[in-house]
C-alpha cells in the first residue's frame, strides 16, 4: 500500500513538473583554487559568498541557493574541465569565481557558448574587457590594468622618476605591467616577467634592480609568491635602496606571513577592510566575528557576487529563463556592494575609486590595511573602447 | 662587473642548495639502487619543522638544530618502516612506493601545519645585507647558505673519503652484492646513508625556508632539478653531484639573468620579455640533454659497476 501511494505520488510529480516553475533553486557553480599554495585565496572567497549567502538567508527571489564549489589548481585546463562539467552535468545558472586570468580566459568560451552568466570574482584580463567581452560576463572585482594604473598615478604624484617593473610571466602579470605604463609618467628603466608559478626565488631579478639604480621597483605577485618576494626584497638590503611600490601583493591573507616586512609599502585597491559604508561595516564585522580574521579583497568581490546575483534573481521573481531582463538588472550594479556605489562600463567592468592602502597595526596589534587616500574616482578600465559591445 | 659578481654569488648560493638535495639523492640511488621522489618531502619537512621550532624556541639556531635532527629521525624511521619493502624490486615499483609516500606527506602536513604554509623568521642579523666588495652589496643570508653549504660539501668530502664509513659508502656505490657478501652490515649502513641523505635534504629545505617560506610540495619542483644535477653528475658520485649542481645553478641564474637583454638585441622589447623566462627555464634540460648524448654515464660516474 505505501509503496503503491509513493509510486503514484512519484507519477503524479513527474506529470506535474513541467506546468510548475523551471526553477526549484538557483544553482551556482563556483570555480577557485581550494588544493596547492594558494588554497588561501579559494578558502577566503568560499568563505565570504557562505556568508554573503547567510546575509541574504540562503534564498534568492524566493528560490533557494545551491551552490557547488570546483577547484582548479590554479591550472588552465583544469579550471576549464571543471567550468564544463558545471555547465553541462550540473546545469547551473551561474558561474562564479576565478582568481587567474588565464583560468578564466580557458574557462570563457563554454559558460559564455551556453548562455550562462559568468561573475568574475577576481581575474579581469585585458582580452575580456575588450574584443571578447560578452553580454554573459560580468566583473565584481576589476580590469587587470585598472589597479597599476592607479599604482602609476601615485608613482607621478610622488615624483617617482625611473621605475623598473617585475612581475609574473602569465596574462594577469603582463596586464599589470601594461597597466602601470599607461599611466606612468616616468622612464622605466627595466622590466622582467618572471616563470610563473614555480619560479619562487627571484635572487637574479633583485640583482639586476640593485644594479640598474631605480627610483622605485614595481611588483605584481599575488598569494604565497608575495610573502617570497618581499622575505627576498628585505634580505637583499633593497628595503632601504629602492622603494617598492605594488598591486596584490600584500593582502590581508598574505600579511600575518609578511609581517613586519610589509610595513612602509604602499598598495592600490578598490576595496580596502576600512571602506565607511554601511554593506561593508557588516561584511567585516561579520566575517571577523566568524573567522577570526580579516576578510580579503578577494573575499569582498565574492561578497558582491552574491549582491549582484541577487538583483537580478530578484528582478526577475525567480524566473531564470528571462535572461535578457537579468542582464539589464544587472548593468545597473543595483545592491549595496561593499566598496560603495559604483556603476558598469560597455564591457560590464565596475567604473570605480581605487584608494591607496598602507600597512598598520589595530588596536589588537594585529598587522591591517588602512585606507589612505583616493588616487582615482570613477576610473575605467583602457580596454573598455574596444569593446563592440554597446547599451 | 659588478652585476655579474653579484650574479654569479645567486648561481653558486642556487648551485649549492642543489647540491645538499642531490648529494643524499645520488647516495641513496647509487648505493641502495633506489629511486627515491619522496626526497622532496624531507626536504618539505626540514622547512616546516624549522619553521616550528624556531618559533617554538623562540632561538633560530637552536630551532634549525632540532629541525635537522627531527629530519634525521624521520628519514631513518622512514627508511625501516618503508623503504626496506623496496629494496630489490623493480625501479618502477620504487616510482610508485615512494610516490605514495609524496602524497601521504603532503596530507600529512596540510592535517599537521595546515594549507596556508609558514614563515621562518630570520633573526636581524641574518635579515640584511653585507658590502662584500665597494658597490657589492649581498644577502647576508645568502651569503651564510653559501658558507654552510661548502663547510657541509667538504666534511662530506672527508667522511667519504678519508673514513671507514666512507669506504663502505664507496664500496656500496661501486657493488652492493660484494660488501654485502664481504660480511658488512648493509641493513644497518642503508639505514644510515639514507638517514644522512634525509637530513642533507632537511637542512637544504630548512635554509631555502627563509626565502621561499614552507609550502605543501615545495619539495616536488626543486627534486627535477635534483635528478637532473645526479644525471649530469653521474650516479652515485658525491664530486659529480657537487660539480653539476654548481653548474646547474650556474646556468639557471644566469640565463634569468642575461637572457632578456640577449633577446632583445633582436627581438621586440615585449617579446623578448615573454620568451625569455621561458627559454630560461629551458636551458638546464638542454645542457642535460647534451651531457647525455656526450656521456651517457654523466660526467663522474661512480667506478663501473
Amino acid at each position: 500500500m505505501k509503496r503503491t501511494l509513493l509510486a503514484t505520488s512519484a507519477i503524479l510529480a513527474l506529470a506535474m513538473s513541467p506546468a510548475m516553475a523551471q526553477n526549484k533553486t538557483v544553482k551556482i557553480g563556483f570555480v577557485s583554487t581550494f588544493s596547492g599554495p594558494t588554497a588561501v585565496i579559494g578558502n577566503d572567497m568560499r568563505n565570504s559568498f557562505e556568508l554573503a549567502l547567510d546575509h541574504i538567508g540562503r534564498k534568492m527571489g524566493g528560490l533557494p541557493v545551491e551552490v557547488i564549489y570546483e577547484d582548479d589548481g590554479q591550472k588552465p585546463d583544469v579550471g576549464k574541465q571543471k567550468t564544463e562539467k558545471l555547465i553541462q552535468s550540473d546545469k547551473v545558472d551561474f558561474v562564479v569565481g576565478y582568481i587567474w586570468s588565464n583560468v578564466l580566459l580557458a574557462s570563457l568560451k563554454p559558460v559564455i557558448d551556453s548562455q550562462t552568466f559568468l561573475i568574475s570574482a577576481n581575474a579581469g584580463p585585458h582580452q575580456i574587457a575588450g574584443e571578447l567581452c560578452s553580454p554573459y560576463f560580468f566583473s565584481t572585482s576589476w580590469q587587470n590594468d585598472q589597479t597599476p594604473q592607479a599604482v602609476g598615478e601615485y608613482m607621478n604624484q610622488k615624483g617617482v622618476k625611473t621605475v623598473y617593473l617585475l612581475g609574473p610571466n602569465y596574462a594577469a602579470g603582463k596586464d599589470m605591467l601594461e597597466g602601470v605604463q599607461a599611466t606612468y609618467k616616468g622612464k622605466v628603466v627595466g622590466h622582467d616577467l618572471t616563470k610563473w608559478p614555480d619560479q619562487l626565488d627571484f635572487s637574479a631579478e633583485l640583482s639586476k634592480v640593485r644594479a640598474a639604480k631605480p627610483d622605485a621597483l614595481f611588483v605584481f605577485y599575488p598569494g604565497a609568491a608575495g610573502v617570497q618576494f618581499l622575505n627576498q626584497y628585505v634580505q637583499s638590503g633593497l628595503k632601504g635602496q629602492v622603494p617598492l611600490y605594488t598591486a596584490f601583493t600584500i593582502d590581508s591573507l598574505s600579511l600575518p606571513r609578511q609581517g613586519d616586512n610589509a610595513l612602509g609599502i604602499p598598495g592600490a585597491q578598490h576595496w580596502v577592510n576600512d571602506l565607511p559604508n554601511e554593506a561593508n561595516k557588516k561584511f567585516v564585522a561579520d566575517f571577523k566575528a566568524k573567522h577570526k580574521a580579516y576578510p580579503s579583497f578577494y573575499g569582498a568581490q565574492s561578497y558582491d557576487a552574491v549582491g549582484l546575483i541577487n538583483s537580478a534573481v530578484v528582478a526577475v521573481k525567480g524566473d531564470l529563463s528571462k535572461k535578457d531582463a537579468m542582464r539589464d538588472e544587472m548593468r545597473k550594479a543595483n545592491y549595496q556592494s561593499v566598496r560603495g556605489p559604483y556603476k558598469y562600463g560597455n564591457n560590464h567592468f565596475p567604473i570605480q575609486n581605487f584608494y591607496l592602502q598602507d600597512v598598520v597595526k589595530d588596536a589588537d596589534g594585529t598587522l591591517t590595511l588602512k585606507t589612505v587616500a583616493t588616487i582615482v574616482k570613477d576610473s575605467q578600465d583602457q580596454h573598455a573602447k574596444k569593446c563592440p559591445m554597446k547599451w | 662587473m659588478l652585476l655579474f659578481v653579484e650574479q654569479f654569488l645567486n648561481g653558486l648560493q642556487f648551485g649549492l642548495l642543489l647540491f645538499l638535495l642531490a648529494a643524499g639523492l645520488t647516495l641513496v640511488f647509487g648505493i641502495m639502487d633506489l629511486v627515491n621522489l619522496a626526497h622532496g618531502s624531507l626536504y618539505m619537512l626540514g622547512a616546516y619543522f624549522a619553521a616550528t621550532f624556531t618559533t617554538l624556541t623562540g632561538h633560530f639556531i637552536g630551532g634549525v638544530v632540532l629541525a635537522l635532527m627531527a629530519t634525521l629521525v624521520v628519514g631513518m624511521a622512514v627508511e625501516v618502516i618503508a623503504m626496506r619493502r623496496l629494496y630489490g624490486r623493480d625501479h618502477l615499483d620504487h616510482v610508485l612506493g615512494t610516490f605514495g609516500l609524496i602524497l601521504f606527506f603532503n596530507e600529512l602536513v596540510r592535517l599537521v601545519w595546515g594549507p596556508a604554509g609558514m614563515n621562518l623568521t630570520l633573526p636581524a642579523w641574518l635579515n640584511t645585507s653585507v658590502e662584500l666588495l665597494p658597490g657589492v652589496h649581498y644577502s647576508m643570508y645568502r651569503l651564510s647558505i653559501i658558507i654552510v653549504a661548502l663547510a657541509v660539501a667538504a666534511v662530506l668530502y672527508l667522511v667519504v673519503m678519508r673514513t671507514r664509513i666512507g669506504m663502505l659508502v664507496r664500496a656500496g656505490a661501486s657493488n652492493r652484492e660484494m660488501i654485502g657478501a664481504l660480511g658488512i652490515n648493509i641493513k644497518l649502513l642503508f639505514t644510515f646513508v639514507f638517514g644522512a641523505g634525509a637530513a642533507l635534504a632537511g637542512l637544504a629545505g630548512l635554509m631555502q625556508a627563509a626565502i621561499l617560506t614552507a609550502q605543501i610540495g615545495m619539495g616536488e619542483n626543486i627534486l627535477i632539478l635534483a635528478f637532473v644535477v645526479i644525471i649530469i653528475g653521474g650516479i652515485g658520485s658525491i664530486r659529480g653531484a657537487f660539480i653539476a649542481s654548481i653548474f646547474v645553478g650556474l646556468v639557471d641564474t644566469v640565463g634569468r639573468a642575461f637572457l632578456p637583454d640577449i633577446l632583445k638585441l633582436f627581438l621586440s622589447s615585449s617579446a623578448a620579455a615573454t620568451a625569455a623566462p621561458a627559454i630560461s627555464s629551458m636551458l638546464i634540460y638542454l645542457v642535460m640533454a647534451v651531457v647525455l648524448i656526450v656521456r651517457p654515464e654523466g660526467l663522474f660516474p661512480a667506478a663501473s659497476k
